[in-house]
């Protein structure tokens, strides 16, 4: 075990990349939990993202073309479940469900002749000197754009739950989606926008997986990075930053494990590879034990099937 | 205009006919896809559906039938519980991985002892108290500190399967194997195989334990306080504790059955069909499982129906991947289909659709 | 002044099985408090739904003003400067007093400025706010300045008043009045929905009042009786309950020091609160919702557990024990909400009937359900109690509120309690149903039983009750004979007028 060949630079710098699927797909998540919807299906939309992605940037050479394709391709199937349970009213847990089998199997299916093929290389952003100041550079201003569209991303999610209109409407249809529809918003409407945005954003996730991170197409890649996003908005009480924070220490636990793992520690890979996991469970006991105001974050229509019937 | 009018209460014959209207509605679906897909739609739903019955080598596929359906309608059986209770044990693929382990590390400790009486019964206890211990992690989470349990049960999924690496590498491992993974196999190993029962018929004591799980369900919640606890808390959780029922209790119960239930599948499957400890060894019983619960309306009955069909859409993949080379995840999508097909009909059963002049209110 | 504001003409609107208003024709004139009376189910909600665009009527025209008004949705109704305070259902609890009423307002100012405009508001017309504070954490009267503020600062030509003092304590009431004249006096209208005719004689100029959807009336409610009113309300004479006078027996409820914490993290925990009820004798327990009404009866059925010797019956500490333990002993429950709490909505009534009376009807035998002998306790709660339903196999959510709660106050009263605790038990019931379930629950005392009736009803409280007692932010006041109480005192134990100011007749 030699655990000098784990630079701290390098380390915190794969930490971001590590970090940014999560990341992308819980910010998309946060917004339409805060709408009042559960989607469970984050990681059949993370996967059929990363197929779709990878699909269109083969095809067409282009990264960012990969990108688009997988924003569209997640929000796509994210309508399978807005119209399931936005208009034929079904149980969201359930649908959350099927949407994830669903994605794991038409993500295989799609990529079935794209296996071991290589995507275009993603380059990083120039920021000129800026990459050279010592650590800093390495950390923050050596990576592509998509690792600081995803902290837009959740800038601009932050502003506008805060400081709009639409985003007040939007948390106002989460918290009582009775009182907002006899105010006269339409909540089916809000709802749909929000689970569009929660399929393009985890989409994007999926796709930083098999055109970045990894870079290429396996089947079931993802592995659970849905569901840990999900975790993640829980951990995040619902807020913005705090759901970047939560999905940085999540990037930084799993690049730490690898780095032992790499660095040989007398611990088996399969102990170390599971502890993502059981990390993620350990924050979740411990965020969920701090009952009372905290809790109110929580959307109170969260989960909670709407039908104007009077 | 279309709209959505509820009903006074939910019609009994739509709940009966919405699960087949779902099937129809995925085939066409299907059809549509193995179309995309450049395959004769009608060809390849036949392939799916009849020929592992009724074709040419249906002597081999009814037998892998009640292989497949077995694990399938004893772990949704379980799960069914906690559905109808709002208690979500989506982590069965975990379970039955831990009850795989634990029934066959302890048939494998018994190896070479020839007691049958002694080491398969043992098994049987070890592989359902495998899976009940790793459900507890969510239940006792959920109530000691009101963890949500659809995440906790889904992420151990992820552990499990490393452990069951693990296992297959490390402890497990056959040491006559010359080092490749996996485990001795349990089918050389009659003290402790889960064998044919009945020559053809693929019926091993897996299927018996679905076919026990199905009638004690039955008479659970249609006979018992227990399972009317269960229906009136997923019907109505504040009814039901003004009814004296003790929610904390019911999530310990709910998954603790349904964890034990997924260990028995895997144990079975273990010392059964897969034979052997091995990195791949589960297939996603778990999660299909889930489709059948929910096909099946969470009723005993249906959920052993929905098995069945489901079993079926396994081996005619099987038989469609041989025999027209549609590839095996069109399968897993066919499925998927088949739940959001399921859960869209299902609002025939409590709205009736009117059509007519239309309002937003 | 001539001229109508509002003209409703010949508005109808059918839903399937009920005709919901057929042919409701009246208008409002510029200034007018105008009442609009009836009981529950005679087509008050849905006739101001379709004013405030949220229901379209089938047939029939709106005029404001002389042209056509005919709203889409509520944003068009607000910017045509109708405005609406709602009985339920339109604040947000986790969101703040100003974010609120930016909701309901089309063009809201900024936020620094809506603050001050609503501090500016909320001074002038005498209900004090801070624009800062969680909904969540107000008192209902609160609640409401929330939503009439909402409604003022959009400068509206007619505000709808759904029930408004339901929710507030006599003093608060006054108050209230004296806001709304004043709104009168600036030239508002105002459309006054209630059944309390005393409210509407103090405060309305005309009223129009409706059964069954149709208009059966108009009167000067300043000219006319209560008597005469509730006749055309109600359509009947009405059955005034009545009981033999008789003194109360031994000890059978005592609280000692009873505190409970809220499980709702915006609802009232309970504070040392200390009742004894005797047998025979009926406690009436007033107070403005949500002062811990759901806390004490959470407390008494079982369903929350607090210190063994804070509850006891007939000298036996409870407070441990859980629901079915406690109903072995003989204390039963009927808590407020039938639906989804006294009653799981899509079971049928035989298993609804099973719910709470597998103890004490024998319905279970080691742990296996005896599903005819639910069944025919189902059916003889059904005959006893006049529930008006094709039969026990009929899921609860397909009764009419009125049968339902015959239906749930039946099922505790059948099972003989030693002590009934009931939560607005004539809520949201028709007249006559309301009469019969207040007949049942005297006869009930009068054969020994002891109750405590929780109620908001402060008129059904003083029919009923021998003690009256009020809950207040969670404190029960002493409780004293009902016999002989005022309005004015009632309306101190509930707490007064907060705090609450007359408005300033200056602004």
């Amino acid at each position: 075990m030699d655990l000098s060949t784990i630079n701290p630079a390098i380390l915190l710098a794969s930490l971001m990349i590590a970090s940014t699927p999560i990341l992308l797909a819980a910010i998309g998540e946060l917004v339409a939990e805060k709408s009042g919807v559960l989607n469970l299906g984050v990681e059949g939309m993370m996967i059929t993202g990363a197929i779709c992605g990878f699909i269109a940037a083969v095809e067409t050479g282009s990264p960012t073309m990969g990108f688009l394709a997988a924003a569209v391709g997640g929000a796509v199937l994210s309508m399978t479940f807005g119209i399931l349970t936005q208009f034929f009213l079904s149980n969201q847990v359930a649908t959350g469900l099927a949407l994830t089998l669903f994605g794991l199997g038409l993500s295989s299916l799609m990529g079935q002749s794209y296996v071991g093929l290589k995507p275009p290389p993603v380059g990083d952003i120039n920021f000129g000197p800026l990459a050279d100041i010592p650590f800093l550079g390495r950390v923050l201003f050596q990576h592509d754009a998509m690792v600081y569209v995803s902290i837009l991303i959740v800038a601009a999610v932050w502003a506008f739950l805060k400081f709009t209109r639409a985003g007040l409407i939007l948390r106002a249809v989460g918290e009582s989606h009775g009182a907002a529809h006899a105010l006269g918003y339409k909540v089916v409407a809000v709802r749909l926008a929000a689970i569009a945005f929660g399929g393009a954003c985890a989409g994007l996730g999926g796709a930083y997986l098999s055109l970045v991170r990894v870079p290429q197409w396996t089947e079931g890649m993802t592995a659970g990075a849905g569901w840990i996003a999900l975790a993640i908005v829980v951990f995040g009480s619902w807020k913005p930053w705090r759901v970047l924070i939560g999905a940085y220490l999540f990037g930084g636990v799993t690049v730490l494990q690898l780095n032992l793992q790499a660095a040989g520690v007398e611990v088996p890979v399969e102990y170390l590879s599971m502890s993502p996991y059981l990390i993620t469970i350990l924050v979740l006991v411990i965020m969920s034990s701090g009952r009372g105001r905290a809790a109110l974050n929580a959307p109170a229509s969260l989960g909670r099937t709407f039908h104007a019937s009077s | 205009m279309i709209r959505l009018e509820k009903r006074p209460q939910p019609s009994k014959a739509w709940s009966y006919a919405t699960p087949l209207l779902a099937v129809l509605l995925t085939m066409v679906a299907g059809g549509a896809l193995f179309a995309i897909l450049g395959k004769d739609p009608l060809l390849a739903i036949r392939t799916i559906f009849w020929e592992p019955l009724f074709g040419e080598f249906a002597w081999y596929y009814r037998g892998q039938l009640l292989i497949k359906a077995g694990p399938l309608v004893l772990i949704a059986i379980g799960l069914s519980l906690g559905f109808r209770a709002g208690i979500w044990n989506i982590g069965a693929e975990g379970q039955y991985i831990m009850g795989a382990i634990f029934g066959a590390a302890v048939g494998l400790a018994f190896y070479p002892m020839e007691a049958r009486w002694l080491i398969f019964p043992l098994m049987i206890i070890a592989g359902a108290f495998g899976g009940f211990v790793w459900a507890m992690i969510p239940a006792l989470l959920k109530t000691k500190f009101n963890t949500n349990e659809i995440l906790v049960s889904l992420l151990l999924v992820y552990v499990a399967e490393q452990f069951l690496a693990s296992m297959a590498l490390g402890l497990l491992r056959n040491p006559e194997g010359s080092g490749f993974p996996g485990s001795r196999n349990l089918q050389q190993y009659p003290a402790a195989a889960n064998g044919e029962l009945i020559a053809g018929t693929g019926l091993h004591w897996g299927g018996v334990a679905a076919l026990i799980a199905v009638i004690l369900a039955y008479i659970l919640l249609n006979r018992h306080m227990l399972g009317f606890q269960i229906r009136v808390t997923g019907e109505s959780p504040r009814a039901a504790r003004f009814a004296g029922v003790k929610p904390n209790l019911l999530v310990v119960v709910c998954m603790g059955i349904s964890g034990g239930l997924a260990g028995l599948a895997g144990l079975f499957e273990v010392a059964g069909p897969a034979g052997q400890i091995s990195i791949d060894f589960n297939s996603g019983y778990g999660f299909t499982a889930i489709i059948v619960a929910f096909l099946g309306r969470l009723h005993p009955v249906g959920i052993l129906l929905a098995g069945l069909l489901l079993a079926l859409t396994y081996i005619g993949g099987e038989a469609a991947q041989a025999n027209l080379g549609l590839p095996a995840a069109a399968i897993q999508a066919f499925q998927g289909m088949l739940l959001f097909f399921l859960l869209a009909v299902d609002v025939l059963t409590n709205f009736r659709v009117r059509i007519g002049k239309g309002e937003m209110a | 002044m001539a001229d109508p504001l509002l003209k409703l003409d010949g508005l109808t609107k059918a839903y399937p099985g009920v005709v919901a208003n057929d042919g409701v024709s009246f208008q409002i004139m510029p200034g007018e408090v105008h009442a609009l009376l009836g009981e529950n189910g005679a087509g008050k909600s849905t006739l101001v739904k379709m004013i405030y665009g949220l229901v379209k009527p089938d047939a029939g025209k709106m005029s404001m003003r002389g042209a056509t008004y005919e709203p889409a949705t509520p944003h068009a109704a607000r910017a045509s400067g109708v405005a609406m305070v709602f009985q339920h259902f339109s604040l947000f609890d986790a969101l703040n007093v100003a974010e609120n009423v930016a909701l309901g307002m089309e063009n809201p100012p900024k936020p620094r400025q809506l603050a001050r405009r609503i501090r500016e508001v909320s001074e002038t017309y005498g209900l004090p706010l801070d624009p800062d504070r969680l909904v969540g954490d107000l008192s209902a009267g609160e609640r409401q300045r929330v939503e009439i503020i909402r409604c003022l600062l959009q400068d509206p030509k007619l505000l709808i008043m759904d029930e408004p003092t339901s929710v507030l304590t006599p003093q608060e009431v006054d108050i209230l009045f004296e806001t709304l004249r004043k709104l009168q006096s600036e030239g508002t209208s105002i459309l006054y929905i209630s059944h309390k005719l005393e409210e509407i004689r103090a405060l309305c100029d005309g009223a129009t009042i409706l059964r069954l959807g149709k208009v059966v009336g108009t009167c000067d409610p300043k000219a006319t009786s209560a008597r005469e009113m509730a006749e055309l309300m109600v359509g009947t004479a009405l059955h005034t309950p009545s009981r033999e006078e008789k003194a109360p027996g031994e000890v059978v409820l005592k609280m000692t020091d009873l505190s409970v914490k809220s499980a709702n993290p915006f609802g009232t925990s309970l504070k040392n609160v200390n009742l004894t009820v005797q047998a025979g004798e009926v406690v009436g327990i007033g107070g403005v919702a949500g002062n811990g009404q759901d806390e004490l009866l959470a407390a008494l059925s079982g369903e929350a557990r607090v210190a063994d010797a804070a509850v006891t019956l007939n000298g036996q500490p409870i407070g441990a024990l859980g629901p079915n333990a406690r109903r072995k002993l003989g204390l039963l429950a009927a808590p407020e909400e039938r639906l989804g709490h006294a009653a799981a909505p899509d079971m049928s009534l035989t298993e609804n009937a099973l719910l709470t009376g597998a103890v004490r009807e024998g319905l279970v035998s080691n742990g296996f359900l005896k599903w005819a002998d639910a069944k025919s306790f189902a059916e003889t709660i059904i005959e006893k109690f006049d529930v008006r339903t094709p039969g026990p196999e009929n899921a609860a959510r397909s009764l009419s509120g009125g049968n339902l709660q015959k239906f749930v106050i039946g099922r505790e009263i059948l099972q003989r309690p030693v002590c009934l605790v009931v939560n607005q038990p004539t809520w949201g019931v028709d007249a006559s149903a309301a009469a019969a379930i207040r007949q049942a629950l005297l006869d009930l005392a009068e054969n020994g039983a002891a109750l405590v009736v929780i109620s908001q009803d402060l008129d059904e409280l003083m029919e009923i009750s021998d003690r009256f007692a009020a809950l207040n932010e969670g404190r029960l006041s002493e409780p004293r004979p009902a016999k002989g109480l005022t309005v004015d005192e009632i309306g101190l134990m509930m707490g007064g007028a907060h705090d609450m100011e007359v408005a300033h007749v200056d602004g």
